[in-house]
């Protein structure tokens, strides 16, 4: 079942420097019970996106459409968001210290979440439950902590109080944006174990929006990379990861240090991300991009499917064939690089062989 | 052992005395805490870094690894001389710098620099990049004037700056080039050691990559040595010939690289190693992950015995009485010590343990 279908999303922010166009025209589907990795670096769009799908983007200018469980969100007044924001769509944010309100005790914080939607619940089963949902997180002695301030909590116990909190009201939908990029490495290994845990139980599916590749091979079914506002690649996790078509997500593979040429030199991608008010002409990656062809500079390349059925799709203009991390993917992509050239020598050489006839 | 190797160990110990950069001895660092108030009685200490020894030999990068609360950034703040330390020696280039006067010290700040996690707070926002990477040459009072300006334009050039941008702000630049601004100016005055704060924990990987090679370029070219701090195991494993993992303020392991990482004897570093993400989905879904239980404690109140024992897989009685000596295990190479009774042993699967512990809890 489809739980969320957007639909050519565009966001921009008007600014005095000119219009911010931070996410422009993306779409996916979100089933049920399933999780989605969004990946991208700093300014690629991939919070804004989110942030949009929740209504938390104040003064933006939205086109599109995001289709919830049948309703689109981008056309609900506020009131009605919030009767889907934390009930029906939960967020667990980066960093779960500024998350929590430093005054209140987390399971007043908790159960003030339940009793928000919910008028009809007790204060004192609020409180009960908050207890009960500490407990389910992990929390050890839950019966206590709960009337603990966030200051008293770890950084992992603090973003296992979000969690429990975005998992209060039983969502359809959580949102995880970098939920484990504060955290160290033994506590990131136990959050995710939770949330994968959690998943499961309830069926709830996750979006899950990190720029650790790392993150998203563990613990998401498909995956989408945007670049500059935009989606470069998207398709099955192992697609991917084992056959990346877009350069920019073949670059970001492997900027990577990886265990197998430790000590070597690292091939980063060249250059910096575009600002999104003066964004490059045609693919937006090709002023970094190691394989420009002609067509590159002018005209922007739309999501096409390069695989055979299973829906792994590539906004690049080389060749289908030229998918994966190999020497012949490696072939194919200079093979069509050589051939843009020479197409370009040849049209030169024939501008300056018809050129004295301009003369005579 | 046999004769033969006892002496190639010998000769290596010894050249590896020889060619020692920094050597830290057993580095106590305390913080007291007080109570508040007027008289502010001391009722406790922060065991920051308790007894860690240390060396690092000229040319060379040691990766020091370590959660948060480790004592791993403490540790270098005092190696760097900015932090008094408890007791225990530093030694820096043959010379005892532990706890010099602020006069006594100049000469070897010249020789030790620090790069810095955040190249946002690390730069001053009011002032010029130019101006930035020539602080250095202005507090030496080495070089002025034009030939400071040349100097500086040299190292942007150097570092993959535009020394057209000389007069430009901190803010004008992306956090990738500002750690190329840090870089340069650690660089400034040609020091003999750079400790590098988790350097690239800010920056999106395609300029992780960037700033990775540039700083193994600088390595290659001016002979540094690096004492590289990072909590991400693939970066350290990338850049380092030998590692140092700390937990709460004590070594639990040392040794050459590949050893640490292919067979690594304590738990702690086992579990850290099967923790850190792989971009590999196969790799993934096929990795035994050591789920350990809990949080690392406070170090006002370390845990008796082996400080991991609480959240170690394989803890048994004897852990939490005997804090375990940092020594060579069996099978291991005569560099390679570990602080475990219990080592992990070949084949040995912790991510059970692991699993069957948390069950019981």
């Amino acid at each position: 079942m489809t739980l969320l279908e957007v639909e050519n999303l565009t966001v921009s922010f008007p600014s005095a420097d000119g219009v911010v166009r931070a996410v422009r025209g993306v779409s996916f589907t979100l089933e049920a019970g399933q999780t989605l990795g969004i990946v991208g670096e700093s300014g690629s769009g991939k919070t804004v996106l989110t942030q949009t799908l929740l209504g938390l983007t104040p003064g933006a200018e939205i086109t599109g459409k995001a289709i919830f469980d049948g309703t689109d969100l981008l056309q609900l007044s506020e009131h009605q968001m919030r009767q889907v924001r934390g009930s029906r769509i939960s967020v667990i944010f980066q960093d779960p210290l500024t998350s929590l309100h430093p005054l209140y005790r987390v399971g007043w914080q908790i159960a003030e979440m339940i009793r928000a939607h919910d008028k009809a619940v007790t204060k004192k089963q609020a409180a009960e439950r908050a207890v009960e949902l500490l407990g389910r997180v992990g929390i050890p002695n839950p019966a206590q902590r709960v009337n603990d301030y966030p200051h008293q909590f770890s950084g992992g116990m603090r973003q296992r109080a979000m969690i429990a909190m975005a998992i209060s009201l039983s969502p359809q939908l959580i949102i995880a944006d970098e939920p484990t990029t504060a955290l160290d490495a033994t506590v990131q290994a136990q959050i995710l174990d939770l949330l994968l845990k959690l998943q499961q139980e309830s069926h709830t599916a996750l979006l899950m929006i990190t720029h650790d590749l790392g993150v998203v091979a563990d613990i998401a079914d498909n995956v989408m990379v945007m670049y500059a506002g935009r989606a470069a690649e998207k398709g099955p996790k192992h697609d991917i990861f084992y056959q990346p078509h877009h350069p920019y997500t073949k670059g970001l593979l492997e900027s990577i240090p990886n265990s197998s040429a430790a000590g070597e030199r690292l091939r980063p991608i060249p250059g910096q991300p575009p600002s999104l008010i003066n964004l490059p002409t045609g693919c937006k990656f090709h002023p970094r991009c190691t394989y420009v062809l002609d067509r590159c500079v002018t005209e922007e390349p739309g999501l096409r499917d390069i695989s055979s059925g299973t829906a792994h799709l590539s906004a690049c203009w080389l060749p289908a064939r030229a998918a994966g991390l190999g020497g012949e993917a490696e072939e194919i992509r200079e093979e069509t690089v050589r051939e843009s050239r020479m197409g370009a020598a040849v049209e030169v050489a024939e501008a300056i062989a018809a050129a004295p006839e301009v003369q005579e | 052992m046999t004769d033969e190797s006892a002496a190639a160990v010998m000769t290596s110990a010894q050249s590896g005395q020889d060619d020692v950069l920094v050597r830290v001895d057993n580095l106590v660092k305390y913080f007291p805490v007080r109570t508040a108030g007027y008289v502010r009685r001391t009722v406790g200490h922060v065991q920051a870094v308790d007894g860690v020894s240390l060396a690092i030999p000229r040319g060379k990068t040691l990766g020091l690894v370590g959660e948060t609360g480790s004592g791993k950034s403490t540790l270098a703040r005092c190696i760097a001389g900015l932090l008094p330390v408890t007791s225990g020696k530093v030694t820096f280039d043959g010379d005892d710098i532990t706890n010099l006067s602020r006069r006594k010290m100049i000469p070897y700040r010249r020789e030790i620099q620090m790069i810095f996690q955040d190249p946002y707070g690390s730069l001053n926002p009011r002032r010029r990049v130019g101006a930035i990477i020539g602080d250095p040459f202005a507090i030496h009072k080495t070089v002025a004037g034009n030939e400071r300006k040349r100097r500086v334009q040299e190292l942007m050039e150097r570092v993959g700056l535009n020394p057209e941008h000389y007069n430009r702000f901190p803010a004008e630049f992306s956090g990738g080039q500002r750690q190329r601004i840090g870089v340069a100016r650690a660089l400034a005055l040609r020091p003999k050691l750079i400790i590098c704060d988790e350097p690239v924990s800010a920056l999106d990987v395609s300029i992780q990559a960037q700033v990775l090679n540039l700083l193994a370029d600088l390595q290659r070219d001016y002979g540094l040595t690096y004492l590289f701090i990072a909590h991400d195991l693939e970066v350290v494993r990338h850049v380092s010939d030998s590692v140092t993992v700390m937990y709460l303020g004590r070594v639990a392991e040392e040794g050459p690289r590949d050893p640490v990482y292919r067979t690594p004897r304590h738990p702690y570093t086992a579990a850290l190693l099967s923790a850190a993400p792989a971009a590999d989905p196969d790799a993934a879904a096929s990795r035994q992950r050591i789920i350990l239980t809990g949080d690392i404690p406070s170090p006002i109140d370390p845990p008796s015995g082996c400080r991991f024992h609480p959240r170690c897989p394989k803890a048994r009685e004897l852990c939490s009485q005997e804090d375990p000596p940092l020594e060579v295990k069996a099978g291991d190479g005569p560099t390679h010590l570990t602080a475990c009774h219990f080592p992990v042993e070949a084949g040995e699967n912790l991510a059970a343990a692991a699993a069957a512990r948390r069950d019981a809890k």
